[in-house]
């Protein structure tokens, strides 16, 4: 996996070289075609190209379309054009196994770490870094450096399992149509209000048939999944189900947390598997580390939640409730994501088991803000989810 | 060629400073007449590039405001039926029948130009602006595509009309919902910002020169202090130029000297019930504090 992201001196030219940086970006996740090798080179010729400063804004003019892109360019720029054939850090393979509590920077990043100074390199959008006040402290201790390869995690027959039993999930969730009819461009009544006003123009005659039809309500689905060291053994059914949620429906939207959140919709959304996974892991950088629920709830509510929890939505937490926050913040987080309306549920692994009181401090907090509290242990315990969530809706 | 830069300082004539990434990004879509697409939070002056590009380049500006069920016939174009009935009516009484008349009410006379035939039919390149294309459905952004990238229209009745003067295309969204890759591949994109300290002095100072120095940087920091609060609707550029306006009616020159009469002003920066009642007027105080 790892990539040498420098031009080679032999290239013929700066096509060559461009070409080479577009392919860079595209290996790098961004969604480049032939035609923005283009639009990049006829670009360059209208600034002054030795300039790296006026290169690097044009670049990005052209090559970045979406504000995460945006925000990874940057580091994407250096590495190609400035840091000397550098290896990404991110890409480096890491053929270790998952010892969750290191803390050793060297090791973690084998052969490359005396060529790396910043490990926590904020880089690639997703590990854009909320620090404020102690939590920086905290994190930077408790987050851990490895990189778990997530194919180790996921098998593609997880996957197809999983999707199906979402799939059906996602529908007996989503699926709530509107009584009323509204206007659409096909629709399987004829508007006979539209069509009278309609017909006036054209003297009386109806010439267009307006129709109506009644609109989905759909139910949005936004997954929430914990994936700090406490849940790392339920971590394959948990993203294996998330992928399924995710694919079975546009709009569901999928974050993981640890000692941060990260979205993870697009990375699961590519839709070369493998790829996904390997886009996984790179988000994934702090996998296996310490919880803190309540801080990343928090961020979700007072974040990304204003966008798109609304009283059509569904928020679908997966965590064992172990947090090293105090509850209060994830209360006060649960109690915010309610008064946008949305359902909030919450599967615990832990609950399948015999005996089991949810007695920790953050899942003890959580419960009153809950809509459903079910177990989740393994896929089946997820299959059986369906009638339970019908009735929420 | 720092033609860019000059394209910098044409835009700050005109009362709109912007930042380098931006004005690059402007700068390659004229120069390659690719649309540029803009995006940013509400209230960071998405629209007023345009507006601004068009004063800038002496060109009309021509707009199209995006909404939830806009069709073709709305953005494009239609034609005008009854016109075309009352000219059938017509033709029929005076005997006239056949080709002539189908001809006839089928030519210019009978078409209503909207906003985007009319970008296409100007002699002189116009600006173009798009505005909230997230609100559009999809169908409308699939029939930009041809549009955006062969800049020609095709109307069965009459045949392809093709640009005569490439419109420069400016559109905005706001993330209402996720725009295809096929519309931003075809774009070249900035993402618009909050404006740092310095841009938003610059921007109050070329705005509103007749407030006094000293409130102007009261008020940006004001409110650049406010927009890390936890606010539900955070206050954009255009909201700080209102809140200068409000406090200047109001004939206030320091912050921290009228607690009554800065929560009134208050009323343009914070447009959500939660948000008027989670500043008081203490923290509304303290925040002055701090920006003094």
């Amino acid at each position: 996996m790892s990539r040498v992201t420098r031009f080679a001196a032999r290239d013929p030219g700066p096509s060559a070289r461009v070409a080479g940086f577009i392919a860079h970006l595209r290996a790098n996740g961004l969604r480049l075609g032939v035609g923005e090798t283009e639009t990049a080179l006829a670009a360059l010729t209208h600034v002054n190209a030795a300039n790296p400063d006026e290169t690097r804004r044009a670049l990005k003019s052209v090559c970045a379309s979406t504000a995460d892109e945006v925000t990874q360019f940057d580091a994407l720029f250096d590495s190609y054009w400035l840091n000397a054939g550098r290896v990404r850090e991110k890409f480096a393979p890491s053929e270790r196994g998952g010892n969750a509590h290191s803390r050793n920077s060297r090791e973690a990043s084998g052969e490359n770490a005396a060529a790396r100074g910043q490990i926590h390199a904020p880089d690639d959008g997703a590990g854009a870094a909320h620090g404020e006040g102690t939590g920086t402290l905290i994190a930077s201790r408790t987050a851990s450096l490895m990189h778990h390869d997530m194919r180790k995690l996921v098998s593609p027959q997880d996957i197809a399992a999983a999707e199906s039993i979402a799939r059906h999930l996602a529908h007996s969730l989503a699926y709530r149509r509107s009584r009323r009819r509204r206007a659409a461009r096909r629709g399987d009544h004829i508007h006979f209000r539209r069509l009278i006003r309609a017909s006036l123009s054209t003297g009386g005659e109806p010439l267009t048939l307006p129709r109506k039809k009644r609109p989905d309500r759909r139910m949005r689905i936004i997954a929430l999944c914990d994936v700090s060291g406490s849940m790392t053994i339920y971590a394959r059914v948990f993203l294996a189900f998330l992928t399924g949620l995710i694919r079975a429906d546009d709009a569901t939207d999928a974050w993981l947390f640890h000692t941060r959140l990260v979205r993870i919709s697009d990375a699961l959304r590519d839709p070369d598997p493998l790829r996904a996974l390997n886009r996984l892991s790179l988000l994934a950088d702090g996998f296996g580390g310490g919880s803190k629920i309540g801080a990343s709830l928090a961020q979700f509510a007072h974040g990304p939640a204003r966008h798109c929890v609304t009283s059509r939505s569904v928020v679908v937490i997966l965590s064992d409730g172990y947090d090293t926050d105090p509850p209060a913040a994830l209360t006060d987080a649960l109690t915010r994501l309610r008064r946008r309306g949305g359902r909030i549920i919450w599967l615990n692994p832990l609950k399948g088991w015999k005996d089991y009181a949810p007695v920790t401090a953050a899942m003890a907090a959580a419960l009153p803000h809950l809509d459903l509290f079910a177990a989740a242990t393994t896929l089946n315990d997820l299959a059986t989810l369906g009638p339970q969530l019908e009735r929420l809706k | 060629m720092a033609d860019w830069r000059d394209l910098q300082q044409g835009m700050a004539d005109h009362g709109y400073i912007a930042g380098d990434d931006l004005v690059m990004a402007l700068h390659i879509a004229l120069s390659l007449g690719r649309p540029l697409l803009l995006e940013g939070a509400a209230g960071v002056g998405k629209t007023e590039v345009a507006r601004v590009l068009a004063a800038l380049k002496g060109a009309r500006l021509i707009r199209l405001q995006c909404y939830e069920g806009l069709d073709a016939a709305q953005a494009i174009y239609e034609w005008n039926y009854p016109r075309q009935l009352l000219a059938i009516r017509a033709a029929a009484e005076g005997g006239e029948t056949g080709a002539g008349v189908e001809a006839r009410i089928f030519s210019d006379d009978y078409l209503l130009e909207r906003p985007l035939l009319q970008a296409i039919r100007q002699t002189e390149s116009p600006v173009l602006l798009i505005d909230e294309i997230d609100r559009a459905d999809e169908e409308f952004e699939a029939y930009l595509l041809e549009i955006l990238s062969e800049f020609q229209i095709t109307i069965p009745e009459m045949g392809t009309i093709g640009a005569t003067a490439r419109p420069m295309v400016i559109l905005t969204a706001n993330g209402t919902r996720d725009l295809s890759d096929a519309l931003r591949r075809r774009c070249i994109y900035a993402h618009v910002d909050y404006p740092d300290r310095a841009a938003e002095l610059a921007i109050l100072q070329g705005r509103c020169p007749q407030i006094d120095q000293h409130l102007t940087r009261q008020i940006v920091s004001f409110v650049q202090t406010l927009r890390r609060e936890d606010l539900e609707k955070t206050p954009g550029i255009a909201e700080t130029l209102d809140f200068a306006a409000a406090l200047a009616g109001l004939g206030i020159n320091d912050l921290t000297h009228d607690p009554v009469a800065l929560q009134a002003a208050l009323a343009t920066l914070l447009k959500t019930q939660v948000d008027r009642a989670r500043i008081t007027t203490e923290v509304a105080q303290r925040l002055a504090g701090q920006a003094a």
